[in-house]
This record gives structure tokens, sequence and C-alpha cells, in this order.
């Protein structure tokens, strides 16, 4: 069982409501999920969609074939008509779009006579529409009336009650009328987890002490702060919503250098204003995370759109040199257990790091059985309170064995905390003496460079374990490279290499992939963007080409039908 | 308690003569003074000759970039309000690159104490027109003379209510004692914009110049009616008035985000436990 739903219709009409009580029904319901969205840059008109795959198997991509469509608009028909699978339907309301549909697989529900008559009121035909869909997959409606309930709790038993009567309407409609639907769904196991990518970033922040986020909204990165401010008043948290990206990343070093874990984030262009901040994070030894939600540019490019073309931008841009880690998570499950990763580096050893995801990953959502608390690593590595004052003296930049000197909490002890952003001693006073200069520089960088390797795991290996065809790729094409391999492993021997950790690059060490893809025929790199910046990367860094590459940069994400089917033209 | 010697940082690197030392000497007298430890308040300075403050004294310190002064000492305020913040910085520094932060940070009214160094030229960069130069000075980088308006910050920060609007003239130590210490004690942003003679690069604004024009701010004035304050800061030329212009009793930024009302972020611990809660919402 594996059934695709797609909700279309222009922005301001209720996709993103109608999709994300639909993908929550069926977690609850014990499904795996996995929804994605494809909207415009505009809060009115356009054509948008939320698409949401369900399965009792799990699912990590969407399809392309849809077996219920919601068309809320005429374009929505025009448009995914032809996606329809055998079995498909579209449902629509011909008087909203004074249009009528005479082929079979058309079914016309009253969405708003159904509001009006049951709910007293037309804005409830959103309502009308997810109880419809429910009707017509044969499921029952008692957690849609839950999650009704939870949603207008505030609203009063009049609002819940209405919606609970529209919902019932579409329902039975949907019933009746549908005598074509052959779908059947029940209940399979426990809820699930569903999860979005941003919502998994600022969940693992929060789980992971983060007390200070300061950034300036800019799509796809909104979400994380918007999640994080939800949270603001239950979890202590400062949230500021700075005058710009300039302001944001030196708040955050203001807060962390005050002595608390502090996060940015943005996307490409408001990252190019922070830039000068990243050096500075490295410059004072300041720990900072940041993320980066890479959308396609350059300049303001696709604002609401997907790519993965900032990978050369996160990895080399700020004068200078110093040590940096980039991640690049390929779920909401492993973004979650990578921001925590990041904060824990990040202090660990005074640097700043970033967590690289997109529009695709930022806003699709997964299912999850569960996130491991357990797996949470939280220490404190900064000198506080007592076991600060109790140090006999106390340099900000001292000479260590590591590189890493000790991180005081200033106005906890006598001890003065002074870091600059100008080459210093290991007091932090600003100094010109070549001398120092070089030791500094070893310290920060060349001292710190082997610890940070040690911390990174190797990449993600799924598929044939002797491959003779290796799909290599990073971050949020994850999903669909996996069911890629799942779909050609019944012809060929094929395995993907997926890179969550991606700088500094996985050693060998305790796992020679590089072995893997030499004895591979025919290895390729799938990247959404123009000219395959990871494999240059690997190229770099170990010498190795791959055979071919991909490459999507239309602003879309890639769908597990369109790359196996370059996949098999390859192969052919 | 505190003493002078407490104070003693690395040797200045200003030009003798530079108006930063007077400045530098007051600031010190009052730490004394209203007895604060180095070890009590921080000082966020940016870049310019100004940008080296906090290292000719004692104190905890964020040397940051140029023009980011703000943003940094409002991040440590946030997180850490029970600390002073000292926020330090020229005339380009504040009034040019960081020209944005400064209008934000006066309508958040962070509680962060701001000085100006104000010489109306590039000291470091040697001698090029800063937002605060005088229309029609020449420079090496002005051939024709400086051709924007010169920038009244005083006026700007009253035009946006600053909690705290206030100059100084490094010429006269006792007076700018009296700012300073004003300044620290005040509850809110405040702004001191400090003349400051740069002996090297500015032939114009020069100490007989300043001192021809400066005269204090009369005792019956009244620095709470912005209007009048507004009057008193587009005073420039001839006279030129030192002391508070205006000031207003707006609550802090600190004051209004209930997560940090009672005790400062940074002694508020980490709870894993509690995620467990949020981790739930998302079935």
């Amino acid at each position: 069982m594996d059934y695709t739903i797609k909700i279309g219709g222009e922005a301001g009409q209720g996709i993103q409501t109608i999709g994300d009580t639909l993908a929550r029904v069926f977690s609850r319901a014990g499904y795996y999920v996995f929804t994605h969205q494809d909207y415009e840059s505009r809060i009115r008109g356009g054509h948008n969609f939320f698409q949401i795959r369900f399965s009792d198997k799990p699912v990590t991509a969407s399809r392309e074939k849809i077996d219920i469509l919601i068309a809320l608009d005429k374009e929505s028909i025009e448009q995914h008509e032809t996606e329809l699978s055998d079995y498909g339907q579209i449902i629509y309301d011909s008087a909203t779009l004074k249009q009528k549909h005479e082929k079979s697989y058309f079914l016309d529900i009253p969405f708003v006579n159904l509001a009006v008559e049951h709910g007293g009121n037309k804005i409830m035909a959103n309502t009308v529409a997810t109880g419809a869909v429910l009707g017509m997959l044969g499921m029952e409606l008692d957690i849609l009336i839950n999650i009704i309930r939870d949603t207008f709790k505030k609203k009063g038993d009049d609002i819940i009650k209405a919606n609970i009567n529209t919902a019932m309407a579409g329902h039975d409609y949907a019933i009746k009328q549908c005598l074509k639907c052959a779908f059947s769904v029940a209940q399979i196991s426990k809820p699930r987890m569903l999860i979005a990518g941003n919502d998994a970033i600022g969940l693992g922040a929060i789980a992971s002490g983060c007390k200070f986020y300061s950034a300036y909204p800019m799509t796809p990165s909104t979400g994380i702060m918007l999640y994080i401010a939800s949270k603001a008043k239950e979890y202590d948290i400062v949230v500021e919503q700075a005058e710009d990206e300039i302001a944001a990343i030196n708040m955050a070093l203001g807060a962390s250098f005050a002595g608390v874990r502090a996060m940015t984030g943005s996307s490409g262009g408001g990252f190019a204003l922070m830039v000068e901040g990243l050096s500075l994070a490295a410059m004072t030894e300041t720990p900072i995370v940041i993320a980066l939600a890479q959308r396609p540019g350059p300049a303001t490019g696709f604002p609401t759109r997907t790519e993965q073309a900032d990978l050369n931008f996160a990895l080399y841009t700020a004068h200078g040199e110093f040590p940096r880690v980039i991640f690049a998570p390929g779920t909401p499950e492993q973004a979650f257990y990578l921001t925590n990763k990041a904060f824990d580096i990040a202090e660990k050893y005074q640097i700043p790091v970033i967590i690289l995801t997109d529009q695709y990953l930022a806003d699709s959502q997964w299912t999850f059985d569960s996130l491991d608390l357990s797996k949470i690593k939280y220490t404190d590595y900064r000198l506080r309170g007592e076991l600060f004052r109790n140090l006999p003296e106390y340099r900000r930049h001292a000479f260590t064995e590591n590189g890493v000197s000790p991180l005081g909490v200033p106005g906890d002890a006598k001890h003065l905390v002074v870091t600059d952003s100008d080459e210093h001693d290991e007091e932090g006073h600003l100094v010109e003496d070549a001398e120092t200069r070089i030791k500094m520089v070893n310290k920060r960088l060349f001292k710190k460079l082997p610890l940070l390797r040690k911390e990174i795991e190797p990449p993600l290996f799924y598929g044939h374990p002797e491959p003779e065809m290796v799909i290599t790729g990073w971050g949020s094409t994850y999903g669909v490279m996996k069911e890629a391999v799942d779909e050609l492993s019944s012809n060929w021997d094929i395995a993907m290499l997926h890179f969550s950790e991606i700088y500094p690059l996985p050693s060998t060490n305790k796992f020679n992939y590089l072995k893997v893809l030499k004895n591979a025929k025919k290895t390729i790199c799938v990247e959404n963007n123009a000219t395959g910046q990871f494999a240059r990367l690997i190229r770099t860094e170990t010498g190795y080409s791959f055979n071919r590459l991909i490459n999507k940069y239309d602003g879309r994400p890639f769908t597990v039908d369109g790359l196996t089917g370059e996949l098999y033209a390859l192969i052919r | 308690m505190p003493s002078l010697d407490n104070y003693k940082g690395q040797t200045p690197a200003w030009c003798p003569g530079c108006g930063n030392f007077s400045i530098l000497k007051t600031f010190k007298d009052v730490m004394v003074e209203l007895e604060i430890e180095p070890h009590q308040f921080t000082i966020v300075s940016g870049i310019g000759q100004a940008g080296k403050f906090p290292h000719y004294l004692k104190c905890n310190t964020f040397n940051g970039l140029h023009g980011r002064t703000l943003p940094v000492a409002t991040g440590i305020r946030l997180a850490k309000h029970e600390m002073l913040v000292i926020a330090v910085a020229g005339d380009g520094d504040c009034y040019g690159e960081g020209g944005n932060h400064l209008i934000h940070a006066i309508r958040r009214n962070i509680n962060v104490k701001l000085f100006v160094h104000d010489n109306q030229i590039y000291g470091l960069t040697k001698g090029q027109a800063s937002p605060t130069s005088m229309e029609r000075m020449v420079t090496k980088n002005q051939p024709f003379g400086v051709l924007s308006e010169q920038l009244n910050p005083l006026a700007l920060a009253v035009a946006i209510d600053c909690s705290f609007v206030a100059r100084g003239f490094a010429g006269d130590t006792e007076h700018l004692k009296g700012l300073i210490k004003e300044a620290i004690n005040h509850k809110g942003f405040t702004l001191v914009d400090i003349l400051q003679p740069c002996v090297t690069f500015n032939k114009i604004n020069t100490y007989e110049w300043y001192r021809k024009r400066v005269y204090p701010i009369e005792p019956e004035y009244n620095p709470e009616d912005r209007i009048e304050a507004f009057k008193k800061a587009l005073e420039w030329g001839e006279k030129i008035p030192i002391g508070i212009i205006y000031k207003n009793n707006r609550p802090t930024f600190e004051e209004k985000i209930p997560v940090i009302r009672d005790v400062p972020l940074v002694r508020q611990r980490f709870d894993l436990d509690r995620i467990e809660t949020i981790i739930k919402e998302f079935y």
C-alpha cells in the first residue's frame, strides 16, 4: 500500500492546513509519511501544491503518480491531471471552480455548500475536503476529530462542533458519491512522529541547550526561528529578530561570549552578510552554530525553491584561514542529531559550525518512531562560577596542548576575559609581532584540525555490499537516492554513499569509502546544483573523480522517478 | 575598592596630544569613583583609534569588527544583563559603518552605554572624511571638499526618542566625568558623543576651534522636554552645547523580555529532561 495525495491551489487557499492535517492523520494512524511543498514567492494567488505520500512501509521521498488530487483551483487540474495513477481521482468543487468535469475520475464535491450548510461558514470548506479525502480512503474520522479538538481548543466548543460537523459532511458525501474509490486504509500501528527539517533543527537546538537565537527572516530558514520563538517562553530562550544578518551573527557572538549557547540562521543572501562575522567567530574563538538553508541563487534567485549550490560558499567563504565544520543532514532525524553535534563541537573547539540544508529538507515532513534523547550530548565546556573563580590565573587565548583555550564566562570571576578581532596574545590583547602570530595560527588552525577530523563520522553506505554502481550524494538528496537504490537493486548491484558530515571530509580510517568507489564500475555523484560542487570537493581532497555527474538545477528537488529514469539512461 | 593602578593597561599607540588620552583618563577616574572593578564590566569596541580603547585599561573586552559594537553589546546584555556593558566607537565606526545598528539599538533601548569618540575624521586610515566631517572640508580623498551634509547624531537620536543623549568635550574633563557618570547611572541606552580633536589629520576642528565654541548647557535647561531637546541638538556652529541634551524613562529592552526578567539568561540551567514534552507534540 502506497498512496499519494496532492493538494493544489493558490497561495492563501489553505493548502498547507489541509496538507498538515491529513499528514498528521496518517502519521497518527501509524503510517510512514513523507510530505513536500512547492510554493511561489507570494502570499496570495499563483500556483502552489502540498504533496503527501503515505504507506505501510518506510517512505523517504515523493512519487510522481497521484492517487487523490484535491484541486482548489482550475490550474491544479490543468497542471496535475496527467499525474493521476490508474485508480486516481480528482476532487473539486464545480461551484467554486465554475467548471464541470465529466470524466469518470472526477468527483465533484460541493466543499463550500456543505461548509455553509453544516458549519455555517464557507471558511470550513477545507475541513469538508479533509473529511472527504478520509471518506474516499475508507478511514474513520476519530483521529481527525481529535486533531480538530486540539486545533480549535482556544476557539470554543461551537467552533469545534461546527468543524466536526463539516468534516463528517465531507466524509459522508465522499462515501456515498465515490463509487470508484477502491482505497482501503485503517489504523495500522501506534502513532508515528511527524516532523519537518526546520522544526527538527529548532528542536535539536533547544535540546542542545541553545539559549539565544538571533536572525533576520529569510526563506527557507525562517521556520527555524519561528519554531524556537514558539518555545521561547517555555524553555527560557531569547529570540531576537535583528535589523540585518550582520547584526544577527554579531548578537549571537555577543551572547556566546557572555556565556550562553547561541545560534543564527539564514539563506544564502543573508549568510553572505554574515561572512565577516564568521571570520570574527574564528578569530575570537567564539562558539557559534549557523544554519544555512539553501535556495537557488545567484542573488534573490528562486526565493521559495530548492538547490544545493551553496556548498562552495559555505566551505570557502570568509577572509583568513581557520577551521570550520559543515554538516548537511539528509533527513529531519539527522538534522536533529547533527544540530546537537554542531553545538557540542562548536563549544568544545570554539569554532563556527554550519548546518547546511535547503528548502526541500526544510519544508519536508518525515515520520519517525521517536527521537532518542539518550543520544543527545550535553557537556558544558565553559568555565563558570566557582570553577572559574578558583583558577589561580587565566588567559583567554592561552596556548595549550590541543589548541583549545579555557572559555571563561566574563564577570563570573576576577579574571578578565579579553578577546580581539585583531591578532592577539594569550591574554587577548592586540599584538603585531610575527612570533605570536605564527603560534596563534598554529593554535587556532593546525592543532584543532586533526582533532576535528576525528569527530567526523563516515558516510552512510546503503545497498549492495560490493556494488558495481555507486551513487553518491549529500544533504537533502538522501531519501530520493535511497528509494532509487531500492528500485534498481533488483536488476543491478547498486549502492549509495550519503555524506551528512561533509567538512572536514570524513577520513577513510573508520570506513574506506574511497575503496568502495574505486572498486565500482560506475560511480555517479548526484547533486541538486549545476556544477557538481561535492564531486569537486572529493576530487580536491582525495584525488578521486566520479565517472558521471547527475545535476539538477531547475529549482525543484529530485524525484525518485526522475532519478531512476536518469540512472536507467546511464546504465543503457 | 579599585584604584587607578588596577586600571593600568597597555601603553596607548595614539598620537601624542590625541583627544583620546583625556577620555581614557576620565573614564578610569569614573570607574574608580563609582567603585566598579575591572571584572565587573565589559567594553565592546570596534575598529578605529577608539576601538583600541579597552586594551589601554583593564576590563573584560570584546574588540570586534568595524561598526559592529552595538550588536555584540546587545547580545552580551541579553545573555547577562547583570553586567555593565559599555560600547566604545568612533564616528566612522558608529555613524558610518554601523549606522543601522545605532538606530535599532536606540529603538530597543538596550541598556548599553555608548561613548562615541567623535573627531570628525578618519584617524586610523589617515585622514578621510567621516559622517560628522563638516561640509566643504578638503581631504586627500575628498579633493572637492566634503559634499554630503554633516550628520547630526544627537538630533537623530532625539528624533527616535533615544533614552539618553549627551555631548561631551575631551578638553573639559571635569564636565566629561560628570556625563560619563550620569550615563552609567542612567537606566537605558545612552549615547554620549564626545568631541575629541584629532591632532594629526583634522586641522579644522582643533582644541582651539572647539574651546571657542563649546558651552555647558544652562542649569535651568529641562532635558526631558523633547521639543526643546531637538532645538538644542540642532545647535552647531558658533555655539556648541555640551551636557545632557535629552533623557527619558523608557523601560529597557531587557525589562520587557519575560524570559530574563528575573534571572539573567546565563544563569538559567538547562534541563534535558524537559525536552521529552515537546517531542510529544510531534505525534
